[in-house]
């Protein structure tokens, strides 16, 4: 019962709709089922199962707003949470900020669903581990992973005639082999919407043939070099640098898009012009839900064109005040890439090093969005197109902006974490430590 | 999160401890009948209230409340567990007992060693109370956001340009019960006031912040009364059990504003003179995490990662983890503190251990079916769920670094330094997955020429190695300075669960550490 259909969802919507005495309320319904299973030292440690359906009112007199919730959905209960939203919107001092809720709107249908993922069960969750886990036992390698899959919907409906409904499914596998001497460490994650797509044996011999390969390091100074950021290493530095793309702190002058004697830098060129990155919910590789938390539609966006800045996210009321479409935050983005492969790019690169992924990344400077973080789980060195060896881990202190604009190549996209992100090759990526951990 | 409530409800004292221990037993039995050696059942309500606001607004009220049931049981040798929302029959009980015993016994069949647990005596009926002097969940809302506003209007007035204030509270209502005979009611409190503060120049586009220098303790509103004998005064006042958030943020405004103009610092080695308000952080990144025994058997080898500190370290009886000046402590006793209860989350009464002793590592953290790798026979109480819906696992208690034994004062330690930066408040943070390379940066930073406090420093942050940072130790101040600073957001697990955790000592010297320089131009 947890996943309901669209017209199951709105007669509950409607109903609550119809409870309501204040002067706006907005219903939000959801439900899902959500198991994983977790290994370590090649055996399973932990796995569960949940399901959960909930919903939520907030009713709204003037600029007060109380929100109430609830999981029980027979009549009573569901006026009970109507009258105990509007009791403490009534308690709640007035919102400056509050937004008159919005009317209707065109969804348009996004393909986040997947039967295969929502078929997922506790046999296919050990199977899935069995087939992680057992090429390494055979190996003499150590397993450690976590499958965690989804399956649910979203609905969204108030007394302005607003009314949106999203079904979705989504699996995340990662899996890190250890050697059984410790000196080797190898990674990798998948994630989908439809886990027929998830081969957590090939990942898993991934992840094996880096542990195997990164035992036995050699430690480089630490300087500048040309890295090929695997888009597992890429995609965390870019996510925080979209996330960081919000209008108001632009505005306030407190982002890296904040310009010098104020305004912000909404169409500079900020980063080399191969960079472009926009959203798009119906992506097929990448979908997600066409509206937002607050129901605004999800729409394509350019984020960053050719290297200049485009958009920016808004809040409804900041863009109202600043008299601009109020452009919500997107839930992935894409990185448009080239054709070549990671493969090509190393064969392309005279010295370099390879990362795997990074590990701990946190900011050090909003201003300069310098971030901080180590590599992890197979870091190696390339010389004349080749991988020559593994190297020791390094703390790197760089930014995503300076990094896209020492952009030497950039590969094809592949799904990591919900976006699409190419290999990246960098001059000049700053390291500026060594790490024994393995 | 839990539901959210109307903040009248969480004045509802919630289920009567013989309710809790007939729901319990129906759970109890459930198990044993089906075939569990072994079963625990935690009735939990959580209670929490957020109040955020920036500048002059009050931006939200958030009131949440979760109530459940985790049952966890041993049955064929291997762990199972399974949750209820909202129990309210012992049908429930006795269904998500079952449930946990048919989990138990499917992943027996993948299962290499059977789960040993050290042995527990049970308590019979028995309750711990947080003690606190103040119910926060009892001062009206409207006097907690005053207090905010009143905290944004004093940095504004005071030069800041922007800031965000946020009262975090949190009410455990645990109740455990254990097949050993325990049934253990407590009643746990926290609070946390925090606030951002931003200056910006708009002629050059530069903008600095400061955050507060409180620290998220297990006290009550009390926490926030003002007493002159909680302030330790100096360059800057910083806070012990009682916090004056006005005045942090007056002085807090002023300081983001002077980081404007401060000096950047020159990379290069300086000896570091660390307040308690910042080195909590590198004690939990670089003490407390390594020596969680679950990373260091490689539980945790998919997520947080493994541990430098291995087995063969601890077994030698000579790994030199820091200078002789370093004693690291476990405590989960400690008045004041995040960690503090009675009984942890598997009916362990709970306890203080020393983890460094004189410098070198002489244990770790570890639970009931752990005890045994390590030769103890009992556990160190230290295991904790964050919610009733979560399994417990091994999780971290205060580990905190021992005054110094000779009288010593921050003035008296500085004077012996000749190039040094003292460091206040906590930055970012990152560090390496077995915990050998760390970098942290702070809130801020004062250069040290000859003995004396030349001016602010700004774009510092530090890179060391642990056992290199820990033997760098020469000096910790005494007693009179030992103040607690911790987080409510330690993450580990998958899925990832948050624990609540303090760390105390007293300001600490280390010699000739790597400091960077972190300004860029984009």
């Amino acid at each position: 019962m947890a996943i309901l259909t669209k017209e199951e969802a709105k007669k509950i919507i409607d109903k609550v709709l119809a409870f309501s005495k204040a002067d706006e309320i907005s219903v939000g319904l959801s439900g899902d089922r959500s198991g994983n299973i977790r290994y370590a030292r090649n055996s399973v440690s932990t796995s569960g199962e949940t399901t959960d359906l909930s919903l939520s009112v907030t009713s709204v007199f003037g600029k007060k707003s109380g929100t109430a919730t609830i999981n029980e959905f027979d009549d009573a209960s569901l006026e009970k949470t109507v009258r105990r939203a509007e009791e403490i919107a009534q308690l709640a001092p007035d919102n400056p900020e509050y937004m008159a809720m919005l009317g209707p709107q065109n969804y348009q249908e996004t393909q986040t669903f997947s039967e295969s993922t929502a078929a997922i069960n506790p046999n296919f969750r050990a199977q899935a581990a069995f087939n992680s886990i057992d090429p390494c036992v055979k190996k003499d390698l150590t397993a450690a992973g976590f499958l965690q899959d989804s399956a649910g919907f979203t609905a969204t409906g108030n007394n302005k005639g607003l009314f949106g409904y999203n079904k979705s499914t989504s699996v995340d596998f990662s899996i890190t082999v250890r050697t059984a001497d410790g000196k080797g460490s190898g990674y990798a994650t998948r994630d989908y919407n439809d886990a027929s797509k998830l081969d957590t044996k090939s990942a898993t011999e991934i992840a094996m043939q880096k542990a195997l390969a990164s035992a036995n390091t050699k430690a480089l100074e630490p300087g500048k070099y040309t890295v090929i950021l695997e888009p597992t290493a890429g995609v965390d530095l870019l996510q925080n640098m979209m996330r960081s793309m919000d209008a108001r702190n632009a505005d306030e002058g407190r982002s890296f898009l904040g310009k010098k004697g104020g305004g912000t830098r909404l169409g500079e060129k900020l980063f080399d012009e191969r960079v472009t990155i926009y959203s798009d919910p119906m992506n097929l590789e990448i979908p997600s839900s066409s509206f937002s938390g607050d129901g605004r539609p999800q729409e394509k966006v350019a984020w960053i064109e050719n290297g200049v800045v485009k958009n920016m996210y808004y809040s409804r009321f900041w863009a109202q005040k600043q008299g601009v479409k109020a452009t919500p935050p997107p839930s992935g983005f894409i990185f448009q890439g080239g054709t070549e492969s990671l493969a090509d790019l190393i064969k392309g690169t005279e010295k370099g090093i390879l990362v795997t992924r990074f590990w701990y990344i946190r900011a050090v400077d909003p201003q300069t969005l310098l971030y901080t973080g180590l590599t992890r789980d197979g870091t190696f060195y390339i010389e004349n197109g080749q991988i020559k060896y593994p190297v020791k881990n390094f703390r790197f202190n760089e930014s995503p902006v300076i990094m896209l604009n020492n952009l030497e190549a950039i590969g094809k996209p592949v799904r990591a974490s919900g976006n699409l992100i190419p290999p990246l090759k960098i001059r000049d990526f700053t390291f500026t430590s060594l790490s024994d951990a393995v | 999160m839990g539901r959210i409530v109307s903040p009248e409800a969480f004045l509802n004292p919630g289920d009567d401890v013989a309710v809790k221990k007939k729901l319990a037993d129906a759970a109890l039995n459930a198990a044993k009948s089906k075939g569990a050696s072994y079963a625990d059942v935690r009735i939990g309500r959580y209670l929490n209230q957020f109040v955020i606001t920036r500048e002059d607004k009050v931006q939200n009220i958030v009131n949440t409340e979760s109530y459940g049931v985790g049952v966890r049981v041993i049955a064929n040798g291997c762990w199972g567990f399974a949750a209820v929302v909202d129990v309210k029959s012992e049908a429930q009980m006795a269904k998500a007992a079952e449930d946990a015993v048919a989990i138990a016994k499917a992943n027996a069949k993948l299962m290499k060693e059977p789960v040993q647990l050290a042995p527990q005596k049970g308590f019979g009926e028995v309750s711990w109370k947080a003690p606190i002097k103040k119910n926060a969940f009892e001062v009206p809302v409207k006097e907690k956001a005053d207090l905010l506003l009143s905290v944004n209007a004093a940095a504004m007035a005071n030069g800041a340009n922007y800031v965000n204030s946020i009262l975090f509270l949190v009410n455990e209502q645990k109740y455990f019960a254990s097949t050993d005979g325990s049934y253990i009611d407590q009643d746990v409190h926290r609070i946390w006031p925090i606030f951002n503060i931003t200056s910006i120049d708009p002629k050059s586009g530069k903008f600095e912040t400061r955050n507060a220098l409180s620290a998220p303790m297990g006290m009550g509103y009390d926490y926030l009364q003002v007493n002159p004998k909680d302030k330790v005064t100096g360059v800057t006042t910083r806070y012990n059990m009682g916090y004056d958030m006005l005045e942090d943020a007056t002085a807090g405004a002023k300081q983001a504003k002077e980081k404007l103009t401060a000096k950047s610092v020159e990379a290069g080695k300086y000896d570091l003179i660390l307040d308690p308000s910042h080195l909590w952080l590198t004690i939990h990144e670089s003490v407390g995490h390594p020596l969680e025994l679950d990373r260091v058997l490689g539980y945790e080898a998919n997520f947080a990662g493994t541990s430098f500190a291995t087995l063969d370290k601890w077994q030698s009886k000579n790994f030199q983890y820091g200078s002789k000046q370093v004693n690291l402590i476990a405590d989960k006793l400690q008045v004041g503190s995040l960690g503090a209860v009675g009984w942890d989350d598997e009916g362990v009464n709970t306890k203080k251990w020393d983890l460094v002793k004189d410098g070198v590592l002489v244990n770790y953290q570890a639970i009931r079916d752990q005890a045994h790798i390590i030769g103890e026979k009992e556990s160190h109480g230290c295991c904790y769920a964050d919610s009733w819906s979560s399994v417990q696992f091994q999780r971290m208690p205060n580990v905190s670094l021992a005054a110094g034994k000779t009288p010593l004062s921050v003035d008296d330690m500085i004077k012996d330094v000749k190039k040094g930066i003292y460091i206040i408040g906590d930055g970012s943070f990152s560090i390496d997955q077995q915990r050998y390379n760390f970098q942290f940066g702070g809130q801020l930073f004062y250069e040290i020429k000859d003995g004396k406090i030349a001016g602010m420093l700004k774009d510092v942050a530090y890179q060391s190695n642990t056992q290199e940072f820990w033997n760098s130790c020469v000096q910790v101040c005494d007693d009179k300075d030992y103040r607690l600073g911790g987080s409510f957001f330690d993450g580990k697990g998958q899925p990832s669960q948050s624990s609540a955790v303090s760390h105390g000592s007293s300001t600490a010297r280390f010699n000739g550490v790597n400091v960077i320089n972190t300004a860029r131009k984009i």
